[in-house]
């Protein structure tokens, strides 16, 4: 079984100052294949180290993290990634950018051809393979950035704030992608946002984290994913649970932003 | 004939420019709002009212509008020129254009240089007391000669009568000069001589700044003429020495006495040498000045004054082209030559700017024997030879042949080998560029892609690597500040003032702007596309060549684009350091010449190829980096 486990994972950054900055204490969760998890929590709290510690670009100060029982020992292709802006090779065309993966293994070039033409059909793109990326809108290049990371079919997917930069509608449609995706695929997912809709309306299970030290501090069971799959996902924003769950968690953040602010303001 | 053509074409351009601009206004919605960027759109109109009025200052400032409308004006200039000098010693003697009579500040001067050496003698620590006293005395006696020249009582009648022979030929020349059969007609045979020697002389501008100095207008005569008798009359006034016999004996016991004293000084005493010398220096001084009494010269001064008023009026039409046509200055003459004086000498004419370019690019014809840009013919085999290092054929198996007893040489494979990479075979030519453009050219090309191909991958290193960025930094620092030219010297002995040594230079150059420029791009590479490339499962490699050096490009192609105007100027500046080809060896040589035509022209090409370069860098770069700050 591919399972994602964390256990007792530390993260202390130290600068060249002396100063030591304690990121992630005592991080330990377990995350089954196929499950979707979304991470929330004020900026700062570690959410992007958490990320790059699964993804191998960070190596934990203490604690390990497996993946189907094989320990991260840096990036590797059965994890890929999806950044806020896309990170995209703005001098490729949509369709270098997506077999960015397979040429670099050095795949035949039809058979990777094929599956390019696949990938963007599926996140919406048929047509658009020549175009410059730099031409593309914010929701096409994160289009084209998961249709790179997916080419590779990958066993966990980790995105950090994939759709922070789009604008309401795009990021609605968008949303529904993510989960047709996950769907579709089965892939586990890491999903970070500091949207607490997004949170509610992907994740299967959401962890809210808290900053210094950064640890998880709560952890919600949510079943709107798969409802979003069926309903409407403006239908399920009305939803009764969803509307509490959501000032539950907006209140909690709103402390945790308090609690920085007096810290700040006293030291 | 062009050039008129071409103001009057200057001229209604411009007139038709404003009065599209003034129409254009009256079509346009009013817009009270100061400050609308919009405002500054379009206006070809004043382009061209622009570009006239560059093209209208050029040909009036170099005189062009005056060559092309009056081509003989600048002769008729010349012989006003003429006068003009030969009266302007005359003048000096009086406060015409100075401040005081002549005499008077000569004397003043010499009273007060002779009481300065006084002083500076009686002060001297080096001086015996006796000695001071003797020096002090002859220059109390030379001071005693110059009242022996003021006073009337001392100026002898033969000096009187030549100064009222020489103003009476000035009141006569004053007399003759307006009327119409001034000058004299010559003799027949002289008459067909000077009309010979006129037709033979070249016109305005035709070897560089000089202006034909014989004249050919019949105004021009007369004051070729004038300035003749007026040379005459002021020679024969300067050989004239006011000295009475008294003044002549006190002058004799003066250098008698200095004469003495110097035959008892020794070789050892040079103090003493040096300040009689400079004593009878100061008399010697007044005795070659023409010192004359108060008002001896007035008469003179007179005739003078009205020669100069008739000789101005006489002038007439010649006297407003001059104002007019030749602005900031004017035809000067120098004895028996004359020559522009002004912006129309360094600021060539435009016809003979076109005349001489044309000249210059003909490839027969160029610059020191050497066409601009030409082609030749050369053979493929010294393109081989060139190319292809000798030392091949030294690694080839065996031996190179040795001569025969029958006194023949057979060659063998390893033989055959070194001629085809010294050149050393028959092959078909094939046309190769050359010229002082080419070679600049070159010069800027060869430089230039050294410092690409060994600065870009040393800058991307460093942009990555801590080590190396440490390591090559001081280095790179170290030299990089200095103007490049500061090198040349250091670059010149060692490489040679040859190619090598200026690409060496080029290289300096390029080198540390490509390593800037290079590691400013690798190191600005966004972390999130180096770690999505490496979720990819791309190899460091792989990032270097796909994700680190593409993203650099923006910063490496404006790289080079700095890099080549860089080089560009550094080439020129050394070219003109050393040499014997490329554009700026051509403007050195053309400003020994004082060729200022040739100067402009080289400056006009240098400016057309520095924009040729930058506008080809600026399309590559539009084209190859069209992502450029969209990412
Ligand atoms: N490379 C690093 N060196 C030092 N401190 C770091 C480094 N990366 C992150 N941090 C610190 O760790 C904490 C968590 O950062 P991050 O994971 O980026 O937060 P989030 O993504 O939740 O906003 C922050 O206080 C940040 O300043
Ligand atoms: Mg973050």
């Amino acid at each position: 079984m591919s399972d994602l486990v964390s256990q007792n994972v530390n993260m202390i950054f130290k600068s060249l100052k002396g100063e030591t900055v304690h990121a992630l204490k005592d991080i330990s969760f377990t995350l089954k294949k196929g499950e979707l998890l979304t991470v929330l929590g004020p900026s700062g709290c570690g959410k992007t180290t958490l990320l790059n510690i699964a993804a191998g670009f960070l190596r934990p100060t203490s604690g390990t993290i497996t993946l189907g029982g094989k320990e991260i020992n840096g990036p590797g292709l059965e994890r890929g990634m999806v950044f806020q802006q896309g990170a995209l090779f703005e001098w490729l065309t949509v369709n270098e950018n997506v077999n960015f993966g397979l040429r670099m293994k050095k795949e035949d070039p039809v058979k990777t051809a094929k599956k390019v033409e696949e990938w963007l059909d599926i996140v919406g793109l048929q047509g658009f393979g020549n175009t410059p990326t730099y031409q593309l809108s914010g929701g096409m290049q994160q289009r084209v950035a998961l249709a790179r990371c997916l080419i590779n079919d990958p066993d966990l997917i980790l995105m950090d704030e994939p759709l922070g930069a789009l604008d309401a509608l795009t990021r609605e449609k968008m949303q529904s992608l993510v989960l047709k995706i996950w769907k579709e695929t089965g892939k586990t997912i890491i999903l970070i946002t500091h949207s607490v809709e997004e949170a509610l309306l992907l994740g299967e299970r959401a962890y809210v984290m808290a900053p210094r030290p950064g640890r998880i501090h709560k952890e919600y069971k949510l079943p709107f994913a798969s409802l979003g799959l069926k309903e409407d996902l403006r239908e399920i924003k009305n939803n009764k649970e969803f509307v509490t769950k959501r000032e539950e968690i907006l209140s909690m953040i709103w402390d945790m932003e308090e609690e920085i602010m007096g810290k700040e303001n006293l030291g | 004939m062009i050039t008129g053509i071409f103001t009057f074409l200057i001229i209604f351009a411009v007139i038709g420019s404003i009065l599209y601009g003034q129409k254009l206004i009256k079509t346009e919605k009013s817009d009270a709002v100061f400050g609308n960027p919009e405002r500054a759109k379009g206006g070809i109109h004043w382009v061209i009212v622009g570009t006239s009025f560059l093209l209208f200052t050029w040909l009036y400032y170099s005189w062009d509008i005056a060559k092309s409308f009056y081509p003989k004006s600048a002769n008729e200039l010349c012989q006003v020129a003429k006068v003009n000098e030969s009266l302007l010693s005359l003048k000096y003697l009086f406060p015409i254009e100075e401040r005081s009579h002549k005499s008077t500040a000569l004397i003043k001067r010499e009273n007060i240089n002779i009481s300065d050496k006084i002083i500076e003698i009686q002060n001297s620590p080096d001086l015996k007391n006796q000695v001071k006293e003797k020096f002090v005395n002859l220059l109390n006696k030379t001071r005693q000669t110059i009242p022996l020249l003021t006073n009337e009582k001392y100026l002898e009648i033969e000096t009187k009568n030549t100064i009222n022979e020489l103003t009476n030929r000035i009141k006569q020349l004053t007399e003759d000069f307006p009327k119409d059969n001034y000058p004299p007609p010559l003799s027949e045979e002289e008459e067909n001589k000077r009309i010979e020697a006129t037709k033979k002389q070249l016109g305005w501008g035709a070897t560089g700044m000089e202006v034909p100095p014989l004249p050919e207008s019949k105004v021009g005569l007369k004051f070729h003429t004038a300035a003749q008798e007026l040379n005459s009359i002021s020679d024969e006034f300067f050989a004239m020495r006011n000295h009475h016999p008294e003044y002549l004996r006190l002058l004799n016991e003066i250098r008698d006495e200095i004469k003495e004293y110097r035959n008892s000084l020794n070789d050892d005493q040079e103090i003493e040498t040096t300040y009689i010398k400079e004593i009878k220096k100061l008399g010697q001084r007044i005795e070659y000045e023409s010192v004359f009494p108060p008002n001896t010269l007035d008469e003179m001064e007179k005739a003078i004054r009205v020669f100069d008023k008739v000789q101005k009026k006489e002038q007439g039409a010649t006297r407003i082209k001059d104002m007019l046509l030749f602005p900031g200055g004017t035809i000067v003459a120098s004895g028996p030559t004359c020559a522009e004086d002004g912006p129309g000498r360094w600021l060539p004419k435009p016809s003979d700017t076109f005349r001489i370019f044309g000249d210059l690019l003909k490839p027969s014809v160029g610059f020191k024997m050497i066409p601009m840009i030409w082609y030749e013919m050369m053979g493929v085999n010294r393109i081989v030879g060139f190319l292809l290092p000798n030392w091949i054929a030294d690694i080839m198996p065996g031996k190179y042949p040795v001569h025969t007893s029958d006194g023949t040489v057979e060659p063998n494979f390893k033989s055959k080998v070194l001629d085809v990479v010294t050149g050393e075979f028959e092959a078909f030519k094939i046309p190769v560029p050359t010229g002082h453009i080419w070679d600049s050219f070159l010069r800027v090309f060869l430089g230039l892609t050294l410092g690409i191909i060994l600065g870009v991958p040393l800058g991307l290193f460093m942009g990555l690597n801590r080590f190396a960025k440490g390591f090559f930094d001081p280095l790179v620092e170290l030299y990089r500040p200095v103007p490049p030219l500061a090198w040349a010297p250091l670059v010149i002995t060692v490489f040679g003032i040859d190619n090598v040594g200026k690409v060496f230079l080029l290289f300096m150059v390029s080198f540390s702007i490509m390593i800037i420029s290079a590691r400013a791009g690798a190191s600005g590479t966004q972390l999130s596309k180096i770690h999505a490339a490496h979720s990819l499962g791309a190899s460091r490699w792989q990032i270097l060549r796909n994700v680190i050096f593409p993203n650099s490009l923006p910063e490496i192609l404006t790289g080079v684009r700095v890099a080549v105007g860089m080089c560009w100027g550094t080439l020129v500046a050394a070219e003109f350091l050393a040499g014997t080809t490329g554009i700026g060896f051509v403007e050195n040589v053309a400003r020994k010449y004082m060729q200022y035509e040739v100067i402009w022209i080289t400056i006009f090409v240098m400016g057309m190829l520095g924009l040729l370069f930058d506008v080809t860098i600026r399309k590559i770069i539009d084209k190859t980096i069209p992502w450029r700050g969209k990412g």
